[in-house]
C-alpha cells in the first residue's frame, strides 16, 4: 500500500482546480449564547483530499464551530452545506449518516469488543447458515480489519483480542480505520494527539493524511503548531469567534500564526 | 517464564476456564469422599436441580452483559409459578395457562426495561423493588397458601427423559444454545456487549440502546417465568415463598462463570458452568453432612472472591 506525503494530495487537489467542489462549505455562520457572541460569521470551505488545520486560542470558537458542524449546535443565521446540501435541520445522528465523522478524544470504542468489531459495530456483514439463519461474518470482517490496519500502517498486535489493552494512539488507529472504511466525507480530528506519547503523534499524523488521501476533508483541531504545520494543507486561524486568517502550510510560519492567533491585524504583521 | 509471560496466558485462557476446572475438581474430590455422589440417581437429581437455576442465570447474565443486573427473577419465578399452577388448578389447558404465564413474564421485562431505559432509574434500584413486589404478587394471588391440584402430564414433564437425559436437562441446553447463538452470533447480541462496553459509543455507532435493554430485560424475565413454570412441574405444587434467593444464586453463577458486573463481558457456557458449580456444592455439602449453613457461608464467599478478582482485572485495563 502506498503511503501518500501530503504534497501529493494537495498537487491533486489544486491541480483539480475550480472543478473541485467543497465537499462542506460554511458561510456566514453566528452563534451566541446569551449576551456573548460566540461565533461572529464564519465563512470556511472544505476540499476532498484536504486537512484543514483550525488553529486559535482558548474561546475562540473553535469546538462551538465544530459543534455545529457535526449538528450538536444549531446557527443563529448562515448556513452549513454538505454536498451542496443544507444541514441545518439535522440531528448529529443524521450528520453521521450522511458522511461526517468526529473522533473524538475520549475516542468511542467499545472496550470489550475486537478491533474488527469496533470497525463494524452498526453496521456488521451477515451471512446465513443454509441460507436461513443469520449469522455475523466474522471472517470478513477479520480480513477487512486487516488489510485495513495494513493500509494505515498501524500495528496493532494480530492478536490483541480486544481494544482494552491498545494504546491511545492504537485506538485512533482503530477510530480513523472506521471513518476509511466507511468513506466518511468529512472527519473532524478534535485534538487527537492530545494525550499521546511523541512517537504515537507522527503515527497520528499519518493516519490523517491516509485519511485525507482516501477522499475524506479532514478538519484537524489541534494546539501544537509543529504538528500543525507538519498534517495541514491549510491552516484556518481563528479569533474571537471568526476566521482572521487563511493560508497553506508551506506559506506560514509558527511565528507568523501565533500572532494571527493573538489578536495582531494582518497590516501589523506586515510592518 | 516470568510474571509478564504468565499474565498473557492466562489473559488467553477462555473466561471459563477457571469455573469449569474449579468444577470438575470438586467433582473428583466429592467422587473419592462421598460413595453416593457418582451414582445415576444423583446424577440425574443434580442434572433436574442445576436446570432451573441454570435457566435463571442464562437469563440473568443478558442484563449483567449491559452493565444492568435483574434482582427480580426469585420473586418473578414464584410468582410466575403462582400463576401457571392457578390457572392448571382452574383448568385451563397446559397451552393457554402456560402462554399466559410467559406472557406475564414478558410483561414484567418490559416494565423493568422501560424503568432502567426510559426513567432512568438505576436497574439495581428497579429490579430491588420488582423483588419485594413480584414476592407480593405471588402472595397475594395465592393467598399465602400453595397451590395444589394440578394435572398429572405437569409432573410427569419433569419426571420424564429422552434418551437417558432428563426433561428438565435438555429444556436448559435448548435454551442454553438459542441464547449462545444470540449472544454470539448475532447482531443483537453484538450490540448488547457493545451497550454493556460503552453505551455512549454504542448510541454514537447507530445503535438502538432501548431497544437492546428491553431485548435484555424480557430474556431475564421470560427465562425466571419459564424456570418458575418448570419449578412448579418439578414440586407439583407452587408455593408463594419458593424460589427463594434464587436471583442472587443466578448472579453468582454468571458471574463465577466469567460475567462482569461492569458489563461488557460473559458467556452461556460459563454461566451454566458457574450454576453447575454451585449445583455441586450444595449436592456434596448434603452428601457429606456438612450443615447446609456452612454452604451459605462458602457461597457468599466464593461470590466476594469472584467479584474482587473481577474488579482486579478493570483496575489493571484502565492501568491504575
Amino acid at each position: 500500500m502506498v503511503f501518500y506525503p501530503k504534497e501529493t494530495t494537495l498537487i491533486v487537489a489544486l491541480s483539480m482546480g475550480p472543478s473541485m467542489k467543497p465537499v462542506l462549505t460554511i458561510r456566514n455562520v453566528r452563534k451566541s449564547f446569551g449576551p456573548v457572541e460566540v461565533l461572529r460569521g464564519v465563512d470556511l470551505d472544505l476540499v476532498p483530499g484536504e486537512v484543514l488545520a483550525l488553529v486559535g486560542d482558548n474561546g475562540a470558537g473553535k469546538t462551538t464551530l465544530i459543534k455545529h458542524i457535526s449538528g450538536v449546535y444549531r446557527a443563529d443565521s448562515g448556513e452549513i452545506q454538505l454536498d451542496g446540501k443544507s444541514m441545518d435541520l439535522l440531528s448529529p445522528r443524521q450528520v453521521r449518516e450522511r458522511g461526517v465523522e468526529t473522533v473524538y478524544q475520549d475516542l468511542a470504542l467499545a472496550d470489550d469488543l475486537t478491533v474488527g468489531a469496533n470497525i463494524f459495530l452498526g453496521r456488521e456483514p451477515m451471512r446465513r447458515l443454509f441460507g436461513v439463519l443469520p449469522y455475523i461474518d466474522e471472517r470478513a470482517i477479520r480480513n477487512e480489519t486487516a488489510s485495513l490496519l495494513d493500509r494505515i500502517k498501524s500495528h496493532i498486535p494480530a492478536k490483541s483480542k480486544t481494544v482494552a489493552r491498545l494504546s491511545g494512539g492504537q485506538r485512533q488507529a482503530v477510530a480513523i480505520a472506521r471513518a476509511i472504511y466507511w468513506k466518511a466525507k468529512v472527519v473532524i480530528m478534535d485534538e487527537p494527539t492530545a494525550a499521546l506519547a511523541v512517537m504515537e503523534r507522527e503515527n497520528v499524523i499519518k493516519y490523517a493524511r491516509e485519511l485525507a488521501a482516501s477522499g475524506a476533508g479532514v478538519i484537524y483541531i489541534g494546539h501544537n503548531l509543529v504538528e500543525i504545520l507538519e498534517v495541514a494543507d491549510r491552516i484556518a486561524v481563528m479569533f474571537r469567534g471568526t476566521i482572521v486568517h487563511l493560508t497553506t502550510a508551506g506559506e506560514t510560519t509558527q511565528e507568523k500564526l501565533i500572532k494571527y492567533m493573538t489578536g495582531y491585524t494582518d497590516k501589523e504583521i506586515a510592518a | 517464564m516470568n510474571n509478564d509471560n504468565l499474565g498473557a496466558l492466562f489473559q488467553r485462557l477462555p473466561v471459563e476456564t477457571y469455573v469449569v476446572t474449579f468444577t470438575v475438581i470438586l467433582w473428583i474430590m466429592l467422587s473419592a469422599t462421598a460413595p453416593n455422589f457418582m451414582t445415576v440417581d444423583n446424577i440425574s437429581n443434580m442434572m433436574r436441580q442445576v436446570s432451573i437455576s441454570g435457566i435463571i442465570a442464562i437469563g440473568v447474565l443478558c442484563t449483567i452483559i449491559i452493565a444492568g443486573i435483574d434482582l427480580s427473577v426469585g420473586s418473578v419465578a414464584a410468582f410466575c409459578g403462582v400463576i401457571v399452577a392457578q390457572l392448571l388448578s382452574h383448568g385451563y389447558g397446559i397451552p393457554i395457562s402456560v402462554g399466559l404465564t410467559l406472557l406475564a413474564g414478558v410483561l414484567v421485562g418490559s416494565i423493568n426495561a422501560a424503568g432502567v431505559g426510559k426513567l432512568g432509574i438505576p436497574a439495581f434500584v428497579v429490579t430491588l423493588a420488582g423483588l419485594q413486589v413480584y414476592r407480593g404478587f405471588a402472595l397475594l394471588v395465592s393467598g399465602g397458601m400453595t397451590v395444589g391440584g394440578l394435572p398429572p402430564q405437569i409432573k410427569d414433564f419433569s419426571r420424564g427423559t429422552l434418551l437417558g437425559i432428563p426433561n428438565l436437562f435438555t429444556t436448559m441446553l435448548v435454551v442454553a444454545i438459542i441464547v449462545h447463538y444470540l449472544l454470539s452470533y448475532t447482531r443483537t447480541g453484538r450490540y448488547l456487549y457493545a451497550i454493556g462496553s460503552n453505551s455512549e459509543a454504542a448510541r454514537r455507532q447507530g445503535i438502538p440502546v432501548f431497544r437492546m435493554t428491553l431485548i435484555a430485560y424480557v430474556l431475564s424475565s421470560g427465562l425466571a417465568t419459564l424456570a418458575g413454570i418448570l419449578l412448579v412441574s418439578r414440586l407439583s405444587i407452587a408455593s408463594p415463598s419458593m424460589a427463594n434467593a434464587y436471583e442472587l444464586q443466578a448472579i453468582a453463577a454468571a458471574v463465577v462463570g466469567g460475567a462482569s458486573l461492569f458489563g461488557g463481558r460473559g458467556t452461556v457456557l460459563g454461566a451454566v458452568a458457574g450454576a453447575i458449580l454451585f449445583t455441586t456444592m450444595g449436592n456434596g455439602a448434603v452428601l457429606l453432612n456438612i450443615d447446609p449453613f456452612w454452604e451459605m457461608v462458602l457461597e457468599g464467599l466464593l461470590i466476594a472472591l469472584v467479584v474482587y478478582l473481577d474488579n482486579l482485572q478493570k483496575k489493571r485495563q484502565s492501568g491504575l
